[in-house]
């Protein structure tokens, strides 16, 4: 007996037993299936994630205030436009390139009926070059727009929108009112990448000069004659000055704020690598729950395909015994399952990867933010295990079935 | 094993006797079969001595659990006996590997069974092509057809197992156990799955092939109707054989009408001597 003939025997006898063929096949795909959809869900988000963060800037550090976690200290002094504006000095931080200031109001925006509750920033004109964004129209604030605490306001496109009702509309000239003060709006920003926004809509900014904020909007001066400052973006000489600047800015701060015991301090420093890598944590676990619910799926179909196998080895018993009745050697029947478990094992294989693909279209089109590809590895994993059941659970009781003599199959109970 | 199938024309020491100028295609010595269940040891065979010739016609008969079906499990290697030669053809068939088993199994016997064993949903033509295919055999679907036709089942072709009748489904399984020309046909209880009717034809079709293809052929009966049709029978009892003798006057399958039990009875008790009680052979 040659091979054509194995293949044309597995053949007929899957076309005979359409339904277990069929049943085995979609044990298969489902593992498969899911295994490609959600490793390649999982790597999506991650890749999402860390793509969000790298357009933050490199190599940026973040100050803010925040409570001590001594209990020997309570209370937060609030950092002031003076220490930013020391910390800019080469002889205190060298290894600080630009700093910004940010001070934050609360409040409503206006236009015309259109208002909307906004955290409006009060920042220093530097603060575009840190965040390396563009402007869209018109003009970011200069200088002299902060010197004079000019009331001009510079709004992300998704503010446009909801003041306008359009995020393709110019506003440059138009005004708007913050707090029921009236602001001339001077420019819009570029749009964001990054639409759903882990970090919040990067869109949904208004920006005035930091002296604007602080003088114009109700806030009373600091205790060194300075004003409030809510945050500071500071961007370090490189990546690896990014030590030496935490270091200078914990130094400064510590210092002019009379910390004197570690957890006395009134403020945070964040930097890049520490939000990636605690976003890397979230992830991670979003990525091992998501190969957990992968493995399941697979253990799903693999148990599928076990029990059919199982089931049928009965009837197939029988079959093998009264296939060895006519002449078949064990070896016939040996390949003859072989080939029937490979097949199955390639259609379910393939059309598992084309599951996969189909819940990544899917997926791409429901969140178009997500670059989801199918990666070989899922693939080969996925095939190999699913392929390894069926064969296994196919040829096991099939090589036992094949040993026995002919009379104790046709009997087989 | 090549030598197996090429002994037959060149005698050797081993070669089967002629007796009367006949060939002994079975000779089986002391063939003994126990089977074994935990403690329980069930003697089916205790060691049965038989020489069945080329072109007999063989019935055998015998109580439930007398080991026919033991010894024609054995008879055509689908089974090992525990101890006792078997020759088939000439060749020890204990001595062969697995694969010249299923040569034998393939090319030299073709076994029917009581309960058909065809496969499910596979057209007949399928089915009697199945030896073939393990043969290895060119012109499957002529051959298929014409031992199909042999049967009477020409018009059925593309028929499944579950389209047949149960006497068509035995007339293919015989087909397929005819279809790569056996030195023997081996049926255990051919007719025990069917009407009298059927079974007739089956008969009349195992007479046929004896009488004009010259086929062996042994088959298990409960039925001393049938078994009247064979020109030998062979009586089993505990495992071992207590009466072989001739039919004196075999009948001709669809011409004779059955008799009524009692005259059925006494035709068989004139002709065979089977020993122990009557009244326990039923
Ligand atoms: N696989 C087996 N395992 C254990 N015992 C068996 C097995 N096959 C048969 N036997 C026993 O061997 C004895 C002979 O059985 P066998 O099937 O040969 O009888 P039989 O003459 O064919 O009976 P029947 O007319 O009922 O078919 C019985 O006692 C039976 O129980
Ligand atoms: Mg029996």
């Amino acid at each position: 007996m040659n091979l054509f003939e194995s293949l044309r025997i597995a053949i007929d006898s899957l076309l005979i037993n359409r339904l277990r063929a069929a049943l085995t096949t979609l044990g298969i795909i489902i593992g498969v299936g899911a295994v490609i959809g959600l490793v390649s869900l999982g790597r999506g988000v991650e890749d999402y994630i860390a793509s969000e963060f790298q357009s933050l800037g490199s190599n940026v550090l973040f100050v803010f205030s925040s409570p001590p976690t001594s209990s020997t200290r309570a209370g937060v002094q609030p950092m002031t436009t003076k220490e930013g504006e020391a910390l800019r000095s080469r002889a205190v931080a060298p290894s600080i390139r630009t700093l910004a200031m940010e001070t934050l109001v609360g409040g409503i925006v206006a236009a015309g009926s259109n208002a909307i509750q906004l955290s409006v920033s009060g920042v220093t004109p530097n603060f575009i070059a840190v965040r390396s964004w563009t402007i869209r129209d018109g003009a970011w604030i200069s200088e002299e727009d902060n010197d004079r605490a000019a009331r001009v306001i510079v709004l992300g496109t998704t503010v446009v929108e909801r003041l306008f009702g359009d995020k393709a509309i110019n506003p440059v000239g138009r005004t708007v009112t913050v707090n029921e003060r009236v602001f001339t709006v001077i420019g819009v920003l570029e749009e964001q990448g990054g639409g759903i926004g882990f970090i919040g809509d990067q869109n949904e900014v208004a920006f005035m000069p930091i002296l604007t904020a602080q003088t114009r909007m109700g806030s009373a001066r600091t205790r060194d004659g300075g004003y409030r400052v809510d945050v500071l973006h500071i961007q370090a000489l490189d990546e690896q000055s990014m030590d030496s600047a935490t270091q200078e800015v914990e130094t400064f701060l510590s210092d002019a704020h009379g910390v004197q015991f570690q957890g006395e301090q009134d403020f945070t420093i964040i930097n890049q690598a520490d939000l990636l890598s605690s976003l890397g944590a979230i992830t991670g676990i979003l990525t091992v729950f998501l190969s957990l619910l992968a493995g399941i799926s697979l253990l799903v179909g693999g148990i599928g395909i076990m029990n059919i196998m199982l089931v049928s080895v009965t009837e197939r018993t029988r079959e093998i015994g009264l296939r060895k009745a006519v002449g078949a050697r064990g070896g016939d029947i040996l390949l003859q399952f072989l080939i029937e478990s490979v097949i199955l094992s390639l259609l379910g294989g393939a059309l598992g990867v084309a599951l996969g693909w189909l819940i990544i279209t899917i997926g791409a089109l429901l969140v178009p933010d997500l670059r989801l590809s199918i990666t070989t590895d899922a693939v080969v994993l996925a095939t190999f295990v699913s392929s390894f059941i069926g064969v296994f659970f196919g040829l096991y009781p099939a090589s036992r079935a094949a040993r026995m003599r002919p009379i104790d199959a046709l009997r087989f109970e | 094993m090549v030598s197996l199938f090429r002994r037959r024309s060149g005698r050797r020491d081993d070669a089967p006797v002629a007796v009367q100028g006949r060939k002994a295609v079975i000779e089986i010595q002391g063939v003994t079969k126990t089977y074994t269940m935990g403690d329980i040891e069930v003697h089916a065979l205790r060691g049965v001595d038989l020489t069945i010739y080329e072109g007999e016609f063989v019935s055998i008969m015998g109580p439930s659990g007398s080991g026919k079906s033991t010894l024609m499990n054995i008879l055509g290697a689908l089974d090992q006996p525990t101890s006792g030669a078997y020759r088939l053809d000439g060749v020890d068939v204990s001595r062969l590997s697995e694969a010249d088993l299923a040569k034998v199994r393939n090319k030299k016997i073709g076994f029917v069974f009581q309960n058909f064993n065809l496969l499910k949903r596979t057209t007949a033509q399928r089915q009697v092509e199945l030896p073939l295919i393990y043969a290895g055999a060119g012109g499957r679907s002529r051959k298929a057809m014409a031992a199909l036709e042999s049967v009477g089942l020409g018009q059925r072709l593309n028929h499944l197992p579950s389209e047949l009748s149960g006497g068509q489904q035995q007339r293919v399984a015989i087909a397929r156990a005819l279809v790569n020309e056996p030195a023997m046909i081996l049926a255990d209880e051919p007719t025990g799955n069917l009407d009298s009717r059927s079974g007739a034809e089956v008969l009349q079709i195992f007479q046929t092939l004896n009488r004009e293809r010259g086929i062996t052929v042994v088959f298990v009966t409960h039925d001393s109707w049938i078994a009247r049709h064979t020109q030998r029978v062979i009586m089993l009892r505990d495992g071992q054989i207590v009466a072989d003798a001739p039919i004196a006057e075999p009948l001709i399958a669809g011409h004779n009408e059955r008799p009524s039990m009692e005259d059925e009875m006494e035709a068989v008790l004139k002709t065979v001597y089977y020993g122990g009680n009557e009244e326990e052979y039923n």
